[in-house]
């Protein structure tokens, strides 16, 4: 899975000093779990994103490290104090180090 | 007649032998489960750490009926300020074959120690999620979900 997937956002676009918003993210990928076993019998190897990271000014507001037992398209939501306007940015690792990332500006007003 | 006399010996221990199985496998089984959760606290905090009841709150619903998704809400109470937070969270199954589902950093701007995802679950069982605290100190709570339809090789 080395094609750009789909990343879904769910960031406010402003927010008040102090304020605390929500975010979700979810990306799309398929989390092979490495149990599963195609139709001839034969063992799907294991694919899943490692690592999520959520980083603002260069500081880590949230992270997640994911193991087979995440579902697919793996969904996550936390929460944030807005204190200063900047760039969300958003990154995944899979297994083998291939890196997705997607950013989203936060005005705080 | 002599026969007979085999054939009911026969029946009589058939009768009792699944309760003896039955038995004591699902206490076994329990016990099996506690271990498996108790080895993944180690895994993921370090050994012979104390854990607490308490603190954690773990939703998911009562009854799966798709164990490939499993939306679970986490939240640990906290007030979340610079002298006491929220480090890491860590989700763990006591029944899937890998015990460590999710682990969760949290920053010094996670306002809330909330965090929702979705989880495969392969069996009916309990979710726990361990919280460690900037203190150092482990807090745990647990969900129960019935899984209708097991991620059977999740």
């Amino acid at each position: 899975m080395t094609d750009q997937p789909t990343v879904r956002l769910s960031v406010p676009e402003r927010a008040k000093a102090g304020e605390v918003i929500e975010i979700k993210v979810m990306i799309q990928h398929d989390m092979e779990s490495g149990y599963r076993r195609g139709s001839l019998g034969e063992a799907i190897p294991r694919d899943i994103i490692k690592h999520f990271r959520c980083s603002m000014h260069g500081e880590t507001i949230f992270a997640a490290e994911f193991h087979p037992g995440v579902a697919a398209n793996p969904l996550l939501s936390f929460h944030m104090r807005a204190e200063r306007s900047g760039m969300l940015t958003f990154e995944w690792i899979d297994q083998t180090g291939v890196r997705w990332s997607k950013q989203a500006e936060l005005a705080v007003e | 007649m002599k026969k007979t006399v085999a054939r009911r010996r026969f029946l009589q221990g058939a009768l009792i032998l699944p309760m003896g199985w039955v038995m004591p496998s699902a206490a076994a089984e329990t016990q099996a489960r506690r271990q498996q959760v108790a080895a993944a606290i180690a895994e993921v905090f370090g050994p012979n750490r104390t854990v607490r009841a308490g603190k954690v709150q773990v939703r998911v619903p009562a009854i799966s009926e798709n164990g490939y998704s499993v939306p679970v809400a986490v939240e640990v109470d906290s007030p979340m300020t610079r002298d006491d937070h929220v480090r890491r969270i860590a989700v763990v199954s006591e029944a899937n074959p890998l015990a460590v589902i999710a682990q969760f950093e949290l920053g010094p701007q996670a306002a809330l120690a909330k965090v929702n995802t979705r989880i495969r679950l392969a069996d009916s069982q309990r979710v726990y999620a361990v919280a460690e605290m900037n203190d150092g100190t482990l807090w745990t709570g647990y969900g129960h979900s019935i899984v209708t339809l097991a991620a059977c090789v999740i």
